[in-house]
């Protein structure tokens, strides 16, 4: 029996492996392995850190990219950068409260029906920096800065990929012609054959990407004195970005083992009475 | 619909009068406790009862999960997102959901093998196979325009894809891909009709599944030896031996389901479809969600459009037309040493088909290894991989197995499942296989 669900298993494993997605064509490099608090079946979220990735997120990514999905509350949920367990209901976290007060939004004036500014509550989302993607585009040299909300399991690799990209900024290998306004990062999918002068068997990894370098040494500054340094900032609002696409994850693995270990103990009983069942009965 | 004399006897008054009236309980007591199940099933046979709960498990998480979306292309993306953080659990019924389609599938391609290695289409059990394709031809429309739902990138360009192979047809194609769309191009309308027929076709698969099973119980169940039941000693009751070994497979089965849904439940995914859908954007590869690869590669095998979507629907015309493909009076390929290995290959070519359509059709096989160009890419690419698996899948059906079974050399069958052919050893093959078909 054993080996008929070696058979399965096996099978299964196949099934998973053909599912595997191709890799574009113009192969960008692989992305660098971080060793996230959040890895592996028990992993969480480290706090600290998704406190200064919202600070990073905050004080540079804001600038350009929305994170529209997001509301303040959020941020005081539980396994978020400012949950507090003395405040179960986000909405009423000081922390959070005080977060959103520092933004104005647009709202309508109830007594006149004109649109006013007004300080955002807990309960709004993020704002956008740009009020149209027309806007967005123009301000950006023609690129549109994609949302971040999901951004972490919109791309391969995750926040491994989005750590890879702020930090592999590099001067263009020689041979390789492109827009001064744009930049060339190896983590960023694209084909630069038609761009690469030199051997073409050996077209540089990567594109060509609109964003410039965004990170640098004290970019911000932390409260807690970690050291502002380019791989901690990427670090840290990877982190940041990955628990926005996926709040859910500390709460979903803590289930799945509780789950997992309900599951084994039925299947003993199971296979048990299963036994038991058969065992006066040849088969 | 259980095929076997009643016996069930209603003990309080209360049965009684419902029986006379409308005799459910008793269906119920002669489909799933009285029913005689051959002794001899193997794991490979608890996959029936898996694949019931994947249809429950689906239907229930679906309805909850309708309850939430908006099926309109403005805001379905940010309502499934809104699913994932706000409803209570919402999180949990959605991966659910998504994996459960690809755990629905995986269980139905064991069961299809396990019917094709076992003969369990063949007389007189054709009906119940080719049930069991439409509601394989089911799932797969049902699970296409469910995974068009999110309205990702994935999504909107994997529809416009499948859509269009339907305008290859000559003719009447423009006007079908056309009254498919609901419009000129994939848009509101086509999620729309998408997300009804997504909410119908379930309740058809539940209702194709009741014909499935009273087919099954009419004909009775298939076993290992592919030899009929013949006495009482041949059988046990579905319950309570069927029903707890089903128990316990589907309880193994459940944490293959949960090892994806709580620690990997975006891997059998794409990235690309939590981009929302942009129709001037093409993804780079649009590649189909990974049950569908084999017949993708089919479908890239051939090098013209139309008969490439010819072949990819031959591909599963041919699963209806096995019950008279296989020309074998042997029912299960374990006393067929020659067809095993046929089928073996078969496998092995399913498997080849589906790791081709992941890949680009002109990557090498073997990394940096140049052959030379045979007819449009070079002979060491993926294409070419894939025509000769295909080849090999249409073979099987259409040459091997029409001939093997006149020519093949068989096993001894045994006389009964309760007696095995090994302690008969006076019985020659030919004598031994000249009626296993007698029906007990």
């Amino acid at each position: 029996m054993l080996r008929k669900f070696s058979i399965i298993a096996a099978v299964a494993g196949l099934l998973v492996a053909t599912a595997a997605p191709a890799l574009a064509a113009g192969h960008p490099e692989e992305p660098k392995k971080v060793d996230w608090s959040f890895n592996g079946p028990f992993g969480k979220f480290d706090q600290a850190q998704l406190q200064r990735g919202y600070k990073v997120y905050r004080e540079v990514c804001s600038a350009c990219h929305a994170a529209s999905l997001l509301s303040f509350r959020n941020l005081g949920d539980k396994n978020g950068p400012f949950y507090d367990a003395k405040y179960p209901n986000s909405n009423n976290n000081p922390y959070v409260k005080a977060i959103a007060a520092e933004y104005q939004v647009s709202s309508i004036d109830e007594e006149t029906g004109d649109t006013v500014q007004r300080p955002a509550t807990s309960a709004d989302r993020f704002p956008s920096p740009f009020p149209n993607e027309y806007a967005a585009r123009a301000s950006n040299g023609g690129a549109l800065p994609p949302d971040l909300s999901v951004l972490a399991k919109a791309r391969e690799g995750g926040p491994d990929y989005i750590y890879s990209l702020l930090t592999g900024y590099h001067e263009a290998p020689a041979g390789l012609t492109i827009d001064p306004t744009k930049h060339y990062n190896p983590y960023f999918p694209g084909d630069l054959s038609s761009a690469w002068s030199g051997d073409p068997k050996h077209v540089p990894h990567g594109g060509v990407i609109g964003m410039p370098p965004p990170l640098a040494d004290d970019r911000v500054t932390y409260d807690d004195g970690t050291k502002a340094t380019l791989d901690q900032e990427a670090k840290d609002v990877s982190a940041f970005l990955m628990w926005a696409a996926e709040p859910k994850m500390i709460e979903r693995k803590e289930m799945g083992f509780s789950v997992l270990i309900y599951l084994l103990l039925m299947s003993g009983l199971l296979y048990a009475s299963y036994r038991t069942v058969w065992r006066n009965e040849s088969h | 619909m259980s095929g076997h004399p009643s016996t069930y006897e209603p003990k309080t008054a209360f049965t009684r009068w419902l029986d006379s009236r409308l005799p459910i309980v008793r269906l119920g007591y002669d489909s799933f406790v009285d029913y005689p199940t051959p002794r001899n099933l193997n794991y490979w046979w608890t996959f029936g009862a898996i694949l019931s709960l994947c249809l429950g498990v689906q239907i229930a998480t679906g309805v909850v999960l309708a309850m939430h979306y908006t099926a309109n292309a403005g805001l379905a993306f940010n309502s499934v997102e809104h699913i994932m953080r706000d409803v209570q659990y919402g999180w949990l019924i959605r991966y659910i959901h998504a994996n459960g389609a690809s755990m629905f599938f995986i269980a139905v391609y064991i069961h299809m093998f396990r019917g094709l290695y076992y003969g369990s289409y063949k007389a007189p059990r054709e009906i119940l196979w080719i049930l069991g394709c439409v509601i394989y031809l089911l799932m797969m429309a049902t699970a296409f325009m469910g995974y068009v739902l999110p309205w990702g990138q994935m999504s909107f360009h994997g529809a416009v894809v499948i859509t269009n192979l339907f305008g290859a047809l000559p003719i009447v194609g423009q006007a079908i891909t056309t009254w498919l769309w609901g419009g000129f191009a994939v848009d509101n309308p086509t999620l729309n009709r998408f997300f009804s027929l997504h909410y119908l076709l379930p309740f058809m698969i539940a209702g194709v599944v009741i014909l499935h099973i009273w087919a099954l119980h009419v004909a009775g169940q298939n076993n290992p030896t592919g030899v009929e039941p013949k006495s009482k000693a041949d059988t046990v009751p579905f319950t309570p031996y069927a029903t707890i070994k089903d128990g316990f497979a589907v309880s193994v089965f459940l944490i293959l389901f949960a090892i994806f849904v709580f620690y990997m439940p975006n891997a059998l995914g794409h990235a690309d479809n939590y981009i929302p859908a942009d129709p001037l954007v093409t993804p780079a590869h649009i590649v189909p969600e990974w049950y569908f690869l084999p017949f993708y590669a089919i479908l890239r095998a051939v090098p013209d459009k139309l008969m490439g979507v010819l072949a990819m629907f031959g591909a599963i015309a041919c699963l209806f037309a096995l019950p008279w493909l296989d020309t074998s009076k042997v029912r299960s390929m374990r006393y067929r040493p020659t067809a095993k290995l046929y089928f073996l290959i078969f496998v092995v070519a399913c498997c080849i088909l589906g790791l081709c359509g992941a890949k680009l059709p002109d990557d090498p096989v073997i990394p940096g290894l140049k052959t030379f160009t045979l007819i449009d890419s070079d002979l060491n690419s993926f294409v070419w991989l894939s025509r000769i698996a295909a080849l090999y899948y249409f073979g099987f059906f259409l040459v091997i197995l029409p001939i093997l079974g006149l020519v093949e050399k068989t096993l001894p069958v045994p006389d009964s499942i309760a007696k095995p052919a090994l302690s008969h050893p006076a019985h020659a093959p030919a004598e031994a296989t000249a009626s296993p078909e007698t029906k007990g």
